[in-house]
């Protein structure tokens, strides 16, 4: 999964990298209608020439990593881990993601996650509450530990009121028990 | 017998009524008119002492039926049963000589007779006198001062001044409840008359509210709400028509609870880690104090009503149980054995009675827990029925349940025996916080 993950990132900086030079490319065109003049037929030639265009590039320089929170090929933009019933603790299928977002944390440091827990609908809303804090507590943890920094972080609870699914039966509150990462400007 | 005005005489009595009424007229901007419970009582009830109701002379002047607002609460108690009065000629008033003998023969227990009259500064003023036809005995009179607009308000005070005089302990249809209305992904925090009627919304939001709590001085409202997208604790003004931030650390925070004296509220907060009990201010200032101290989950604080105790959920033995400490902190001991889910605890406002919600064969249902005997009750027999909140007079619980797929609300009377349910029209119904008395 790292391995994706850092082909990921370099195909990305590639792209960015081709980008760039992409720029004094195009302008050559121009120059090479000129360089056809002395090989022209009798007819004078008109000169054709078009004013260079004053073009900026915003996205020269660094790459912006936060695209890859959003592209559906990295695992980055992946945000949800499901826990089984009556359990906290995060489980291994998810450790990849966690690593991930810890390297994107640990590599961006001005970046900011909310870690929202959830449970499922039965019983108290607030002892609910309380369960998803749990959640959310133990999602945080993972990432401090594999190197995100506390102040990156906050780790909350909707208990149980925002469901994903509506229905009241162990299908749907599967998905319920739920930690959602959401990065800062995507709640 | 002479009227007296409730208290100790007209003058004192009417700024206090004043101050009642303005107190209700300003709590929040109107809400629709929909928005309203209806009650219906579908247990059988106790013995219900029959009661015959006399309608006003000149209350049509009114423009509200007060007595039959009045007959209305009386029987929502399950403690009456209103009879039909035929046309009277003459119509009784309070002054008119009560022939004991007619009203027996009317199979009625007790009599209401009294008349509404407007006064020159255009307010009505209901006299009225309340009677046991058995013992052939006047049991007390009174008069209020009432406005157009809170008619209902002056017919609540009435039944109350009727019920307390017939069973000796204070009515609670003056009172008003406060809960939390979901429709679609829009949220309404409301309070309304304890009948339901006169909703108002006090917050709207297109995020989650929950765990209203009325201050015991009954002016503010403190709840949680998910605006910030995380659960922040407010205290809501209500005739200020303000709200200020009280809990907002960093992570959750949630499950307020008023102190009696009205100055501090246990709150749950995430800050230092897991959900642990904190004490703050009550008007946000100050820092926190930390009273709680587990590694578990520590919730749903509730101050017993002396303040000597704070009751709460915690999971510190494996399960969710309740479990009690010294309100200043200190060693928890537990307090539910019975069963591996107790939660939301409730102490009565005597305080010998413990109501918490109890988990059996999947199925979420109110308890009481006796604390001198250690007996349990389980008082309903729904599927998911959470959050109760006693009645200031302790002989209600009001509590959420879900039938026909959506949220309503219920009150139980607390021997199990009379069961209330209040359908609403639309949305989801839930967390029912019943508010203090208020004098």
């Amino acid at each position: 999964m790292r391995a994706i993950l850092i082909t990921a990132l370099s195909a990305t900086t590639l792209l960015l990298a081709a980008g760039c030079q992409t720029t004094p490319e195009e302008q050559q065109p121009s120059a090479a209608v000129e360089d056809r003049k002395p090989g022209a037929a009798k007819p004078q030639a008109q000169p054709v020439e078009r004013p260079k265009i004053a073009a900026v590039d915003v996205t020269a320089g660094k790459p912006d990593p936060s695209r890859a929170l959003k592209d559906p090929n990295s695992i980055l933009s992946k945000r949800q881990i499901f826990f089984d019933y009556d359990k906290y603790d995060v489980k291994d299928e998810y450790r990849p993601l966690i690593e991930a977002h810890a390297k994107y944390l640990r590599e961006n440091p001005s970046a900011k996650m909310l870690i929202q827990g959830n449970a499922d609908e039965r019983g108290s809303r607030e002892y609910n509450v309380a369960l998803g804090q749990r959640r959310s507590d133990n999602v945080k943890r993972m990432l401090v530990l594999l190197g995100a920094r506390d102040a990156q972080l906050e780790s909350v609870s909707l208990g149980e009121e925002k469901p994903m699914c509506a229905e009241h039966n162990e299908q749907c509150w599967a998905k319920n028990r739920r930690g959602d990462m959401l990065y800062s400007g995507e709640y | 017998m002479a009227f007296f005005y409730e208290k100790l005489g007209g003058h004192t009595r009417l700024p206090k009524m004043t101050q009642l009424l303005l107190g209700l007229v300003l709590v929040a901007v109107t809400s629709h008119a929909a928005a309203q419970l209806s009650i219906e009582i579908t247990g059988p009830g106790v013995q219900r002492t029959p009661i015959a109701i006399v309608p006003f002379a000149g209350e049509n002047t009114v423009g509200t039926n007060l007595t039959g607002i009045v007959r209305a609460d009386l029987e929502r108690s399950g403690l009456f049963r209103g009879l039909e009065i035929p046309p009277l000629s003459p119509h009784p008033n309070e002054n008119s000589p009560v022939n004991y003998g007619e009203w027996r023969s009317r199979l009625a227990d007790a009599l209401v007779v009294g008349s509404v009259a407007q006064n020159p500064d255009g307010r009505f003023e209901a006299r009225f006198r309340v009677y046991d036809v058995v013992k052939q005995a006047p049991l007390g009179a009174v008069a209020y001062l009432f406005t157009k607009d809170n008619a209902r308000a002056a017919a609540h005070r009435i039944a109350d001044f009727v019920y307390e005089k017939l069973t000796g302990e204070k009515g609670v249809f003056s009172t008003q409840i406060a809960y939390v209305v979901k429709r679609g992904s829009n949220y309404e925090l409301q309070i309304a008359d304890a009948d339901g009627e006169r909703a108002q919304y006090l917050l709207r939001s297109n995020e989650p509210i929950i765990s209203p709590v009325w201050s015991p001085d009954g002016r503010r409202v403190a709840y949680v709400s998910f605006e910030a997208k995380k659960p922040v604790v407010y205290v809501h003004h209500l005739t200020e028509n303000k709200r200020q931030v009280v809990a907002s650390f960093k992570g959750s925070n949630s499950a307020p609870a008023w102190s009696p004296d009205g100055k501090t509220i246990a709150v749950v907060l995430s800050v230092e880690g897991g959900s642990q009990i904190f004490l703050i201010n009550a008007d946000g200032s100050g820092p926190r104090q930390r009273i709680s101290n587990s590694n578990s989950i520590d919730t749903e604080p509730r101050y017993s009503t002396d303040g000597k105790w704070l009751y709460f959920t915690s999971d510190r033995g494996g399960t969710p149980q309740i479990y009690r400490m010294p309100s200043t902190g200190g060693e928890p001991q537990r307090v539910t054995f019975k069963g591996s889910y107790n939660v939301t605890p409730r102490p009565s406002p005597d305080g010998r009675v413990l109501a918490y919600v109890t988990r059996d064969a999947g199925k979420f249902q109110v308890a009481l827990l006796d604390l001198s005997n250690q007996q349990v009750q389980v008082i309903t027999d729904s599927d998911r029925d959470e959050s109760p909140s006693f009645a200031p007079n302790g002989r209600m619980i009001l509590l959420a349940t879900v039938r026909g797929g959506r949220g309503v609300l219920s009150a139980v009377s607390s021997d199990g025996r009379i069961r209330q349910n209040l359908p609403y029209a639309g949305g989801d119904v839930r967390e029912p916080a019943w508010g203090p008395f208020i004098d």
